[in-house]
């Protein structure tokens, strides 16, 4: 699972690509969001995500990426299970906890400051 | 009574005057280089309200007072209202001429609707159909970026050319008693778009309308900007003034040296301010604390202010729809012996 | 426009060319940099929560939610627009800056309500990225399914 170096390495480098598409195009960062998680999402049905986490450990799992690799691994493997019905119950298998963590903490934080003036 | 347009510019009989003024501001603008000059200062974007968009009314609501008592005037010596802002559906101004009982218009020019509105409230004077109108414009930061752009404590990198809405609202009577400058001509602009669709760069869409409007001011007239002691633009910012000066540049007019822009100047020496501030609120302002104390000290005769404005809407944004501009002029002069 | 005759391509020339160029380059580096140390940390926390014993794909999750933690905590505090400004991509790309696009609208709109302020901008910024992850993942599934299996 990698350690600091290919972490920071390969991290560093993806967010460096991005940082090259926001500034060379119109899009927003929500664009570049998305464009990450069907991405990570496409590697994943390739079969590649897997081996560059083992190579990069963090540096793949931290970026925004990891979270179409997550959604698709489950999809992939309830697939497996329960076929058809799979496709629709695997979704958030394995996402689930980042999903419902983001969101809870989101709601919390939002809860308990404000913007500054 | 004045007679009708000639080309795009009204020329006042009876030049209506800036009885009193006021202007409020909130803390950053307050830090800047004319930060001593503005009636009020807040410490608080939220004015003590419980919304972005009550302070902002609560700003305005206080630059109407002070200018009314500045001007001694009370609600039934105003015969009209005219005001806006940059809000979806004007909200401010409509909601505050609710508490009051005067008679409103409310006019839509974004950032020119502060000279818009000053236009129009002189030729309601010079026609004879009012004695007294009332002219405000206001903008503030917090309720122009939710609208126009991203949360504020979303990290998206702004580009180094972006401007800075200003937070503040100024309030103007014209009638014709007291003051100590008056109106000459107006010249109404047309709706230009040159193509510039980057919500960040507003200075860039709007300077085109401000060339546009000046040079129409100047064929009218027949006059060059050696008529003017100042050019005073109002939200172009350091890039779109000088694409103003090259577009200028390009009829031989030369406007350089005399050419300064209200958003510039309001942060001017700050740090992190991008290409300068934008909104209403820099020409409603300016107008007031920096334009006419130099208009009555002598040091400047006769100055033509530029309001422009970028018709952007968040909707059109997402619709990869370029920006329309407009810029309206505006000739204010000291009153000769005033 | 009957002043000004330029078309829109020769003007947004001159535009360009006024524009304050974007300092492509640094920004490359500091997104390089942050996002780097971003994964750092991510490593770490992950190595950490696996000597605590936590299994491997327990340890990943929990280091992913601790990430989203404190970048949550930094945008109440007012703290993540600023490394924004600075690091670009580098603190977009990485999971906390999901949890940004997550907290910044709830926190702006709390103005308008609990449920329609707070509670639908939660996902303004986040919505998309939910929908495309699920709409992918489901469809490479099905292609697995009809191509692969």
């Amino acid at each position: 699972m990698g350690n600091y170096w290919t972490a920071f390495l390969v991290g560093g480098f993806i967010c460096a690509l991005g940082q090259v598409f926001l500034d060379n195009t119109k899009y927003t960062p929500a664009h570049l969001l998305v464009g990450l998680v069907v991405f990570g999402s496409v590697l994943t049905g390739l079969g590649w995500y897997e081996p560059l986490i083992e190579f990069s450990g963090a540096g793949v799992t931290v970026p925004v990426s990891n979270f179409g690799y997550i959604l698709t691994k489950g999809v992939m493997e309830a697939a497996k299970k329960d076929g058809l019905l799979g496709l629709f119950k695997g979704v958030l298998e394995i996402a689930s906890a980042g999903v419902s963590g983001s969101v809870i903490i989101a709601f919390f934080v939002a809860i308990l400051f404000n913007p500054k003036c | 009574m004045a007679e009708k347009l000639t080309g795009q510019t009204i020329v006042f009989q009876n030049p209506p005057r800036i009885i009193s003024h006021a202007s409020v501001v909130g803390k950053d603008e307050g830090k800047g280089p004319y930060g001593k000059s503005f009636d009020l200062v807040y410490d608080n974007a939220k004015c003590g309200k419980a919304s972005w968009e009550k302070a902002e009314k609560k700003m305005v609501s206080d630059a109407i007072e002070l200018a009314m008592g500045k001007g001694s005037l009370a609600a039934n010596n105003i015969d009209l209202l005219i005001g806006g802002d940059l809000l979806n559906q004007i909200i401010t101004a409509n909601f505050l001429a609710r508490d009051l009982d005067i008679p409103f218009l409310g006019v839509y020019g974004a950032c020119a609707t502060l000279v818009e509105g000053m236009a129009l409230g002189a030729a309601l004077l010079d026609g004879g159909f009012a004695d007294c109108t009332l002219i405000f414009a206001s903008s503030h930061y917090q309720t122009a970026e939710r609208q126009y752009r991203t949360p504020l404590e979303y990290g998206a990198q702004y580009p180094p050319y972006k401007q800075w809405t200003v937070t503040g609202a100024g309030a103007y009577t014209l009638g014709w008693l007291g003051g100590e400058v008056q109106l000459t001509q107006a010249t109404f602009g047309s709706v230009i778009d040159l193509g510039v669709n980057d919500p960040n760069d507003m200075g860039s869409a709007m300077a085109p309308a401000a060339a546009d409007t000046i040079i129409q001011h100047f064929i009218d007239l027949q006059r060059g900007p050696q008529d003017y002691d100042l050019i005073l633009s109002g939200d172009l910012g350091e890039v779109g003034k000088s694409l103003l000066i090259e577009l200028l540049l390009e009829k031989n007019l030369s406007v350089k040296k005399k050419l300064q822009d209200c958003g510039a100047l309001i942060f001017k020496g700050l740090k992190g301010y991008g290409a300068g501030g934008s909104g209403v609120g820099a020409t409603a302002t300016m107008l007031g604390s920096m334009l006419i104390p130099r208009l009555v000290s002598g040091e400047l005769k006769r100055v033509l202010l530029v309001g422009t404005g970028a018709l952007l809407s968040p909707v059109t944004v997402k619709q990869n729809e370029s920006i329309p501009c407009i810029a309206h002029a505006l000739t204010v002069e000291k009153i000769p012996g005033g | 426009m009957k002043n000004i005759n330029k078309t829109s391509d020769q003007y947004k020339k001159i535009v360009s060319k006024k524009q304050p160029p974007i300092t492509k380059a640094r920004n490359i580096i500091n997104a390089f940099l942050v996002g780097g140390l971003t994964c750092i940390i991510g490593q770490g926390l992950w190595e950490l929560y696996i000597l605590l014993n936590l299994s491997k794909d327990n340890a990943g999750t929990l280091s992913t939610l601790t990430l989203i933690f404190l970048a949550s905590l930094l945008t109440g505090l007012g703290y993540y627009d600023e490394l924004g400004q600075f690091a670009g991509a580098g603190s977009i790309v990485p999971v906390t800056g999901f949890a940004n696009a997550m907290v910044a609208p709830a926190l702006e709109y709390k103005q308008e309500g609990l449920i329609m302020g707070l509670g639908a901008n939660l996902f303004s910024v986040a919505g998309p990225v939910l929908t495309y992850g699920m709409v992918s993942a489901f469809v490479i599934g099905v292609l697995i399914e009809v191509f692969g299996g």
